[in-house]
């Protein structure tokens, strides 16, 4: 029995067809630009692309980096380009592009720090400047002995969606508005935005409104919808965009027939 | 140059991000850091599906969710721990929900609670089957609106400094830019979860490294009950993906080859045709595992090419059921094991899930060591005793992270800062400093592999520290890890460049495994009875007598290790035999 369970796990015995990665490579202290690099991995029914990745790390080269976690598409690391489509590696099943070979880069429009990592600080500073916490009126604020603030399947469903986002960027690389213009704030922060906007718990959209009507907020956006397309999770970012700018609209031609204080 | 913050936090999942709120909401003078060697959405709390259990019933008490999770650890968890775990629980799970956590509703709009093993009662929140996912990043969100907490992503932290006693703060290397940096605190909390990876097949993300356990143990802080590693029942084969306990709670059957539900030929009660609580598919994760072995045994497991399997049956839920209460299963079925358990059966086996045991610490999350605190998975308060009852670690990291947070704003707030301190730990620092660069410098001496040192270490706690135990390999895993910890010193780092290097935290990592994994052995070893997740085939029966005690695993200065035992804390429940399947008193 314990014989069994361990030769099993890591056995590759039963795998007899192989696939050609290539793999972009980038030391910033050895190359000054990035380079191909081909690699033979064996491709089972069941290995995703980062199995195969992963294969080449413990088994052929110990220089390639990329990130990865989890394996099971919820931690949002390990985002690549994978034969040109910005792709969850860990849930990319190797076998779709068999004979091969694979093309694997890293994700589009951003600085690539190294080998298949890219650089996300200006992600994170996007999520973060829409206010992605929860601001309530002051007067309904309660304490925690009052227990929870009602919510209904239908109410949380309005929302529901847009909180699915795992930030795993697909759609910044998908984004052909993003790639031309970095300050637009993206397909997932908005879509975040509008995950608080449409809580019944939340009365910050219009703080929220002032970031995103920013040059740079929503109206970049010109609805491509590759957003949408590439998210793993079926967020809908291009939706949540264009609610968003239904609702900015309102809220201008509100602001010239009303004073602030009575809306 | 050194940086300098009031309290450093180590991980920044479920139980360092609730840490980090309750200082920034207790003291707003404090500086926090959040260190991680992962941007803290990628934290593995992420992962967890089936829900957070917190008394909200009018049918329910307190006192039955105690008595659940210390009949369920078989009488190895602290009662005052439990009852302080128990009364907060509810109080955090609703923190959470007014914090924007999408809990599951009823249809009037109140929190929904669900069944799960080993419960007595409907006390399980839940965020759909994305629980872990849902508070991570309602925890992750809601941080970014305190300017107090400060961020270092991506950062590995290779080691405590220590002075005079006091943990006064770290060196990490930032990944990014591969430089060793010191940080100096007046406190420092881990949260760095726990060490699935020291086995070969685990639910737990590749970053679950054992880090923390590690960090506290080189610093002089003793690791507790390492010997209770628990088996999750039902995971994917290859991946080690889990499929929730939810999916039983739900009404889903365990099958074996014949199609026969074999928990009932283990005393785990008599098959019904809905879901009963604490019977059947619905007992705790132990006794799942073990029975798994036993059909193993007897030859009624289906063979696969990834080991023998049994087959998770949710066929008859219906795809109506299965869409709206368990949808992530058949999500992560169709995704990453091509079925679709609406019309096909699910293959499981057990795979290792979570670490009971950890870095001991008291109610407050305080270490022997002052100035360290550590709370979630990488400490043992002990609450979860010799088995954790499912859906009792996402409360845990919040109860237990916001009273790590209190305590060590307390104490920061009352401590000096390094000032004459800080000489002796630049100096250390830089000590460390020389060591991570004499590692990496290493040349290749023939051709061993990280990847084949840490196999071998994984199959050798397979072998040993698995669903069951016995004294002779677990002697001989003693002598294997030492080996290893000698060819892991001189094994190659192929990969020179400075920038994002993960080669170099690999071998780190690998380090780390090591450590703990030998803690793991010795406390298996020391332990000559059997009870929750510690089987031993040698000693079948609980031993309250000599065994009524938590371990404790204490570094020697020399590198070497011993063992000695702490009583466990009684305040209500006296010890008796754990039942499940029938009603119990």
């Amino acid at each position: 029995m314990r014989d069994r369970i361990t030769a099993q796990s890591r056995s590759t015995d039963h795998i007899t067809d192989h696939i050609t990665l290539q793999v972009t490579r980038y030391r910033p202290e050895i190359e000054r630009e990035t380079t191909m690099q081909t690699y033979e991995v064996p491709c089972p029914k069941d290995w995703v692309i980062l199995d195969g990745l992963n294969y080449v790390k413990d088994r052929i080269d110990g220089t390639l980096s990329y990130r990865w976690s989890c394996r099971m598409g919820i931690c949002g690391s390990c985002g690549m380009t994978v034969n040109g489509e910005p792709k969850l590696t860990c849930a990319t099943f190797l076998s779709e592009y068999a004979p091969g070979p694979v093309r694997i880069e890293p994700l589009r429009h951003f600085p690539i720090v190294r080998d298949l990592v890219v650089e996300i600080g200006d992600f994170m500073r996007k999520l973060t400047s829409v206010k992605p916490w929860i601001i309530r009126d002051r007067e309904r604020e309660k304490p925690l002995s009052d227990g929870e603030y009602l919510q209904t399947p239908d109410e949380m469903h309005e929302y529901k969606q847009f909180s699915m986002c795992i930030n795993c960027m697909l759609c910044y690389s998908a984004c052909p508005i993003y790639g031309l213009e970095p300050s637009f704030i993206g397909p997932a922060a908005i879509a975040l935005a509008q995950r608080y906007n449409l809580d019944t718990r939340d009365q910050g959209a219009e703080e929220r409104l002032a970031v995103l009507s920013e040059h740079a907020g929503i109206w970049g956006c010109t609805f491509v919808g590759e957003c949408t397309k590439v998210c793993p999770k079926n967020v809908d970012p291009a939706g949540a965009i264009q609610r968003y700018k239904l609702q900015a609209a309102v809220e201008s031609l509100k602001s010239y027939f009303m004073p602030r204080g009575s809306r | 140059m050194a940086e300098f913050h009031d309290v450093v936090l180590v991980g920044g999942g479920g139980a360092g991000l609730r840490a980090a709120i309750a200082i920034a909401e207790t003291n707003p003078r404090l500086d926090i850091a959040v260190v991680s060697k992962v941007y803290p959405m990628r934290s593995h709390t992420v992962s967890a599906e089936g829900g957070a259990a917190g008394v909200i019933g009018a049918d329910d008490s307190l006192d039955e969710h105690a008595y659940d999770t210390i009949s369920g650890g078989d009488w190895l968890c602290d009662q005052d721990a439990v009852e302080a775990f128990v009364e907060e629980a509810p109080r955090e799970l609703m923190r959470l929900e007014h914090w924007g956590c999408p809990w599951s509703r009823e249809p009037d709009g109140h929190i929904a609670v669900r069944a799960f093993g080993g419960m007595t009662k409907m006390r399980t929140w839940f965020a759909a089957d994305k629980t872990g996912f849902h508070l991570l990043h309602t925890l992750f969100q809601t941080s970014l609106k305190y300017t107090t907490i400060r961020r270092y992503d991506e950062w590995f932290v290779t080691k405590l400094l220590v002075d005079d006693g006091r943990v006064r703060g770290l060196v990490a290397i930032d990944v990014m830019s591969g430089k060793i940096e010191t940080i100096l605190a007046r406190a420092v909390i881990l949260c760095t979860g726990g060490c699935g990876r020291v086995f070969p097949f685990t639910t737990n993300a590749s970053i679950k490294t054992g880090d923390g356990m590690a960090l506290a143990w080189h610093a002089g802080a003793p690791l507790k009950d390492m010997e209770f590693v628990q088996y999750h029942p039902t995971g994917l084969p290859f991946t080690g993906i889990l499929i929730t306990e939810a999916a039983r709670a739900e009404g889903g059957y365990l099958i074996n080859k014949d199609g026969y539900r074999y928990l009932q030929d283990y005393n785990l009660g008599t098959p019904g045709p809905t879901p009963v609580l604490r019977s059947m598919e619905l007992g705790p994760r132990d006794r799942l595992s073990q029975a798994f072995v036993k059909e193993v045994e007897k030859g009624r497991t289906i063979d696969t090419p990834y080991g023998p399997v049994v087959h998770l049956d949710l066929r008859h839920l219906g795809e109506r059921k299965i869409e709206t209460k368990i949808p992530f299963v058949r999500e992560l079925c169709q995704r990453y094991q091509n079925l679709d358990p609406v019309t096909e059966l699910i293959p499981v086996r057990p795979v290792i899930h979570y670490m009971m045991g950890g870095i001991h610490t008291d109610l407050t999350g305080a270490t022997p060591l002052p100035g360290l605190y550590a709370a979630g998975e990488v400490a043992c308060v002990s609450i979860n005793g010799a088995n954790r009852l499912g859906s009792n670690s996402l409360p845990e990291l919040l109860v237990f992270g916001a009273r790590a947070g209190r305590a060590a704003a307390e104490y920061a707030a009352n401590s000096r800062p390094p000032g004459d301190a800080s000489y002796a730990l630049l100096a250390q620092a830089n000590d460390e400093r020389h060591r991570l660069e004499q590692l990496f410098a290493r040349t290749s001496s023939g051709g061993v592999r990280l990847a084949a040192l840490r196999e071998e270490m994984q199959t050798t706690m397979e072998e040993s520290a698995g669903i069951y135990r016995m004294a002779e390999p677990l002697r001989r895993a003693a002598g294997t890890l030492c080996g290893l910890r000698e060819r892991a010193a001189v094994a190659a780092i192929d990969d020179r460049s400075l920038t994002f290097n993960t080669e170099r935290l690999a071998r780190l990592e690998l380090s780390f495994m090591i450590d703990v994994a030998e803690t793991i052995v010795r406390a298996a070893l020391r332990r000559e009875e059997s009870r929750g997740a510690h089987q031993r085939t040698d000693f079948p029966a609980r031993d309250d007598r000599r065994f009524l005690a938590h371990s404790l695993v204490h570094r020697r200065s020399d590198g070497g290790a011993f063992v000695e035992y702490l009583p466990v804390t009684i305040t209500r429940w006296p010890p008796a035999e754990r039942v499940y399947g029938r009603a119990h008193a």
